[in-house]
């Protein structure tokens, strides 16, 4: 045996760049081993652009709507696709500890639980680009529509919508936490309740007045509204780029509390030691 | 290592009416190794999930490696760590990956090397490449011991090491935690239901019964004092004792 110390003086730190990066490597090392996985990531999303591109196809010709902006309605299914897979990127990620009753072993190790969050987050980031960067490449042989041609504002536009995805999935990986995977389906649905608020392929204005007061309160709303202004009338709203990253801030603030609440729950209730299956 | 690793103060957990443990009070010395032994839903791996910091007590103190762990448990977490038959590792996952996600977590230096290290020490080399989830559970329980190594902790805690292992490996496993504990100067505490194993390798033995700890020793000590053979007559003769609930109705 060597002779001690076998550990580095950041072993203790209150932040350690490489505890975050060991998260991302242990699922890193999971999508690699499994083929399925990755095509599971890019599956739903080019299912969903092939159709919306058929549908875009014949609105180009008998909406005069669509007709303006031919690839609002592709452009809108892939972003609305970067909230579901940022928000399944944090919550499936934290349910593949759960599953492999990983918890316990990664909480008496050094890592704190806001380590985890930020893992969880690069993940997050990772498993959308995976899942959004294939079916968006392939509409453009297909639909001669290319959702870079947004340029700079897609960037925008990605960023807000898969902060709105972390803020949702860290809620619900603290309520997986707080009620077991009793709570594992919301996962897969949460996200479908804001879809029709969210004015994904209408305008906002479209809804009941009294749910545009809800619907201005979703960051994903003011992304789709200044999508359509940079798309229809190429003006770039930061009025509501402003709003969307203030949202976000908000919600990513409260997802993240959440977490570290049901954290400090699990702790309380042991809850740590009985994940799993 | 001189002086305690782990003080303990009236220890307490409770969940909602029922005390899972109950004021348990104990010290550790650094370089031993105690058991902590008593039957089902005693309290012993209440008692080493607090000591891990995976569960806060409702009252008490803890104090490992001199720091207080219930403020400041991620200053002693680098230098200690943790095996458990019921605690996993990704399945997934091969052994090596796993090994160097966890090198990585303690913040080992040159954790590649170190994992050789390991898995030369626990004879695990062949394994290295194999999905965890494929192995047998005793080379399960050598890999999640080499995780448990990785750190070369100062305290190991153990929860039923050699449960799941055929005689031979479990042999094994004892004389490789005896030598660990030598070479390295570390202190190891073990929940075991493995009376031999207890006579073994402890020095030390803190009887828990009902959330309380209701006699410590060391086995010989034990064996003289309750006028037995062995470790398993104390154990039976202690678990069958009446309640203190019992006796109190």
């Amino acid at each position: 045996m060597t002779a001690l110390p076998v550990l580095s003086p950041a072993a203790a730190a209150a932040f350690s760049a490489q505890r975050v990066a060991a998260l991302v490597l242990r699922h890193l090392y999971l999508l690699r081993g499994s083929w399925t996985r990755i095509l599971e990531l890019a599956y739903w999303p080019t299912m969903q652009m092939i159709l919306w591109g058929f549908i875009s196809q014949f609105f180009v010709t008998n909406s005069t709507w669509v007709a303006q902006a031919a690839g609002v309605l592709i452009a809108a299914v892939l972003l609305w696709d970067v909230v579901f897979r940022g928000q399944l990127g944090v919550s499936i990620s934290f349910l593949e500890e759960l599953w492999s009753r990983n918890l316990a072993s990664l909480f008496v190790s050094p890592l704190r639980p806001y380590e985890m969050v930020l893992g969880l987050l690069v993940m997050s980031t990772i498993r959308t680009l995976i899942g959004v960067v294939p079916p968006a490449l392939l509409a453009i042989p297909m639909y001669h529509y290319s959702v870079f041609s947004m340029g700079l504002p897609l960037l925008a536009f990605f960023v807000n919508l898969l902060m709105m995805g972390w803020g949702m999935g860290l809620l619900i990986s603290g309520l997986v936490m707080r009620h077991g995977l009793a709570a594992e389906s919301l996962a897969w649905v949460a996200v479908f309740a804001l879809a029709p608020l969210s004015g994904i392929y209408y305008p906002i204005s479209v809804l009941p007045p009294w749910l545009q007061y809800v619907a201005w309160a979703l960051p994903s709303s003011h992304v789709f509204e200044g999508m359509r202004a940079v798309m229809f009338e190429g003006v770039f709203r930061y009025d509501l780029l402003a709003m969307a990253v203030l949202l976000n801030l908000f919600y990513i603030a409260l997802g993240a509390g959440a977490f570290l609440y049901a954290f400090r729950l699990a702790r309380i209730r042991g809850l740590l030691l009985k994940s799993g299956e | 290592m001189s002086g305690s690793v782990i003080k303990v103060r009236g220890l307490t957990k409770r969940f909602g009416a029922v005390a899972a443990v109950d004021g348990v009070d104990f010290d550790i010395p650094g370089g031993s190794t105690v058991a902590l032994l008593g039957g089902n839903g005693a309290g012993k791996t209440t008692t080493l999930s607090m000591l891990l910091g995976l569960l806060l007590p409702s009252a008490g103190t803890i104090e490992v490696l001199g720091e207080d762990m219930l403020r400041h448990r991620h200053r002693v977490l680098p230098h200690m760590n943790f095996s458990s038959p019921y605690v996993d590792l990704p399945h997934r996952l091969t052994v090596e990956q796993n090994l160097m996600v966890y090198g990585w977590l303690y913040g080992v230096v040159r954790p590649r090397a170190r994992l050789r290290e390991v898995a030369a020490d626990l004879a695990i080399d062949s394994l290295l490449k194999r999905e965890t989830g494929d192995l047998s559970s005793g080379q399960k329980t050598r890999v999640a011991l080499a995780k448990a190594l990785l750190n070369r902790p100062q305290l190991l805690l153990l929860d039923e090491p050699t449960a799941s292992l055929d005689p031979d490996t479990a042999d094994w496993v004892r004389t490789y935690l005896q030598d660990y504990q030598r070479r390295a100067g570390a202190t190891i505490l073990l929940a075991s239901h493995n009376m031999g194993e207890v006579e073994r390798m402890c020095g030390g033995i803190l009887m828990m019964k009902e959330g309380r700890i209701v006699d410590r020793g060391s086995p010989a000590e034990l064996i003289s004092r309750y006028g037995r053979q062995n470790m398993e007559e104390v154990f039976l003769h202690i678990a069958r004792q009446p309640s203190a609930a019992a006796v109190a109705q």
